[in-house]
């Protein structure tokens, strides 16, 4: 396997506000990542330590996504390399890559849940592809996965459709949490919550994330999310992380994107309010 | 990893000691469970359980549950167990497990059993017999209202509807009814050959194609490819809300939407009936060339003495009726698409069943009238 040659990123040396281990669970080295003519990720790198929530912000369009996509193996890329637990993606085997797959879970923008099947039948999807279980341990799962994320028992038996829309981001979360990841990715989980749903949605984050010792690769437009629940954050522009660190180290941060960002009138908003 | 090592159970007196080993994780979770539900078995005279965790490596939610599910079981016995060695890092896990499962499961859906699916499957057909009524009153109805003012008729629309249901479906139509044609031809000449009636091939092409067969072939052919398009494309964007922005913003959506597609299919399947036509009558004549050795010129007369115009007529005063069959079948199904993505496999289904049914049924009455009036 190859030893990522760039030097860490430099603001891996901020201080944080909780003890996170220093070993490196996603490192992207060099990500270069386009459609045609147009480059959206230009050598991109990129750490994510275990057991820390990351959130990561950058310009509408300007390939957050796209880099999520890539780690998870949903978008080619031209060159660089991406690796997941010290394993380097490209030179895995099917089944390798399969069984890589079921240490992370993922929560799709719009849920992404299975329109055809009951929220249980959702949860219980990955669990039946992937274990031998009994059909018991399969509905008690089911069941304490739903009440983690905060739904009551009932929503079990409901469609998608039935649900709305913050129940879908719970119902997803929890199918994304099915088989006890390691790695959550989530794209952007509060959007389309109330302010107060999605400051509950927060919450629950922050304290799966301590329950499940998990490690959180969190996509968002919040400024309260990122206030509240990131450990450390990311900010893509043009093609690369222009910086990255504490929410404190973002605020200091002389980029200009980045002033407006955590500067502008509702970022002020959110400052004030705390 | 044997069970025996995830579970060991320590008897002494009344008192048990099971100690757990191993990873406690999703992995093994099969095995735990069976350890687990052994110990359900009723014990006498306890009075004292402890559950000593503290050589288990690693602990997930599947490990926390049945650790729960353990403790319930003793519980259940009338004992409290004491959980010792629990790595603290465990603990709020376990807390979170002992929370779950208070509250009995709501009810599991049940499928519908035999009776019930026929009984609904009878309510659902006279459903769309009325809706299906209801939909085509609204389209004479929107139809109308354009006819009152012409300038909101989407030209523009109809005419992007034209290109994609008349003229890009020119070459696959024309294969099919090409090949279509080679194949009467050639079982007309190989089974009349027998009577040394060969020539008479050219009457049963003819007749059959320009009567019947062309505009069948052809109903059928765009029932199954733009048909169900209507179906698709309207389903998704009722999924997405489109239909509903149309509505709120003061549009009728069968107007906007259903009209010009509809008039777009009325207006293509005529002339795809006529390319269709031509070109099966094309396939007939080669293979009647070079399988049945009738020249062209002679084709061409014996075609000219068979077929009326009456003949041709027929076939092409059924492709508008047709049309509208698979134009109003393909948008009302779409309009009916519910939420899920299931839902919009099913109604797209529905619509090519249903409007090939309709166009066939249709192509009976048809025979029958035509029939009665001596055409």
């Amino acid at each position: 396997m190859d030893v990522p040659t760039l030097p860490t990123p430099a603001a891996t040396a901020a201080p944080r506000r909780r003890q996170i281990s220093r070993e490196v669970i996603i490192s992207v080295r060099d990500l270069v990542v386009g459609f045609g003519e147009r480059i959206i990720l230009d050598h991109l790198a990129l750490d994510v330590y275990r057991g820390e929530i990351l959130g990561f912000v950058g310009t509408s369009g300007g390939g957050k996504s796209v880099l999520t996509r890539t780690i998870l193996g949903l978008v080619p890329k031209r060159s660089g390399t991406v690796e997941v637990f010290g394993q380097d993606l490209d030179t895995l085997g099917e089944r390798e890559r399969s069984a890589l797959e079921r240490r992370w879970g993922v929560l799709f923008q719009q849920g992404a849940l299975f329109s055809s099947l009951t929220v249980k039948q959702n949860i219980q999807f990955p669990l039946r592809e992937t274990l031998r279980l009994s059909q018991r341990m399969m509905d008690e799962i089911a069941f304490a996965k739903i009440e983690m994320v905060g739904l009551k028992p009932d929503v079990a038996e409901k469609l998608p459709s039935e649900l709305s829309g913050g129940m879908i981001k719970r119902a997803a979360l929890a199918r994304a949490l099915a088989l006890d990841p390691e790695i959550v990715f989530l794209d952007e989980p509060t959007s389309g919550l109330d302010p107060i749903g999605a400051g509950d949605f927060d919450e629950l984050i922050r304290t799966l994330q301590q329950t499940l010792g998990l490690t959180v690769f969190m996509v968002t437009h919040d400024l309260d999310s990122l206030h509240t629940v990131c450990d450390r954050i990311a900010a893509l522009a043009d093609g690369k992380v222009i910086a990255q660190g504490t929410i404190e180290t973002m605020m200091e941060a002389q980029h200009p994107w980045l002033r407006a960002y955590f500067h502008g009138a509702r970022a002020r908003a959110v400052q004030a309010a705390r | 990893m044997a069970d025996s090592s995830l579970l060991d159970v320590h008897a002494d007196g009344d008192k048990i000691r099971v100690e757990g080993h191993g990873a406690w994780t999703s992995e093994f979770a099969d095995d735990l469970e069976q350890a687990v539900n052994r110990q359900a078995a009723p014990h006498d005279h306890v009075s004292d359980v402890e559950i000593d965790v503290s050589n288990v490596q690693k602990m997930d939610t599947f490990g926390a549950l049945l650790l729960e599910r353990l403790r319930r079981i003793w519980q259940g016995q009338g004992v409290e167990p004491t959980i010792v060695g629990l790595n603290p890092s465990y603990t709020v896990l376990l807390e979170e497990m002992t929370r779950t499962g208070r509250e009995p499961p709501p009810p599991e859906r049940v499928p519908a059993g035999v009776f019930e699916r026929i009984g609904r499957e009878m309510v659902n057909i006279s459903d769309d017999a009325i809706a299906m009524l209801n939909f085509i009153g609204a389209v004479v109805a929107a139809m109308a209202r354009t006819l009152a003012r012409p300038r909101s008729f989407r030209f523009t629309s109809m005419v992007n509807q034209i290109d994609r249901v008349g003229f890009r479906a020119v070459p696959i139509i024309v294969l099919i009814t090409f090949l279509i044609g080679c194949i009467i031809a050639q079982q007309g000449i190989f089974n009349f050959r027998r009577f040394g009636a060969d020539i008479y091939v050219v009457d049963m092409v003819g007749v059959l194609v320009l009567r019947e067969l062309g505009v069948l072939i052809v109903s059928i052919m765009i029932a199954g490819r733009s048909g169900s398009a209507y179906t698709a494309e309207l389903g998704s964007m009722r999924m997405r809300e489109e239909v509903d922005a149309l509505r709120v913003m003061g549009f009728d959506p069968i107007e906007v939407l259903v009209v010009p597609r509809i008039i777009a299919l009325v207006i293509a399947l005529p002339l795809l009936t006529f390319i269709g036509s031509i070109a099966a009558l094309v396939g007939g004549g080669l293979v009647a060339w070079f399988y049945g050795g009738i020249t062209p010129d002679v084709f061409l007369n014996r075609l000219k003495e068979a077929i009326t115009l009456a003949q041709f007529e027929v076939g092409l005063i059924k492709a508008p009726f047709m049309a509208g069959i698979i134009g109003i079948v393909g948008c009302m199904e779409g309009l009916r698409v519910g939420g899920s993505a299931e839902s919009l496999g099913q109604h797209t289904t529905a619509s090519v069943v249903k409007s090939i049914f309709l166009v066939i049924v249709v192509d009976g009455l048809f025979a029958i009238f035509f029939a009665s009036i001596d055409m």
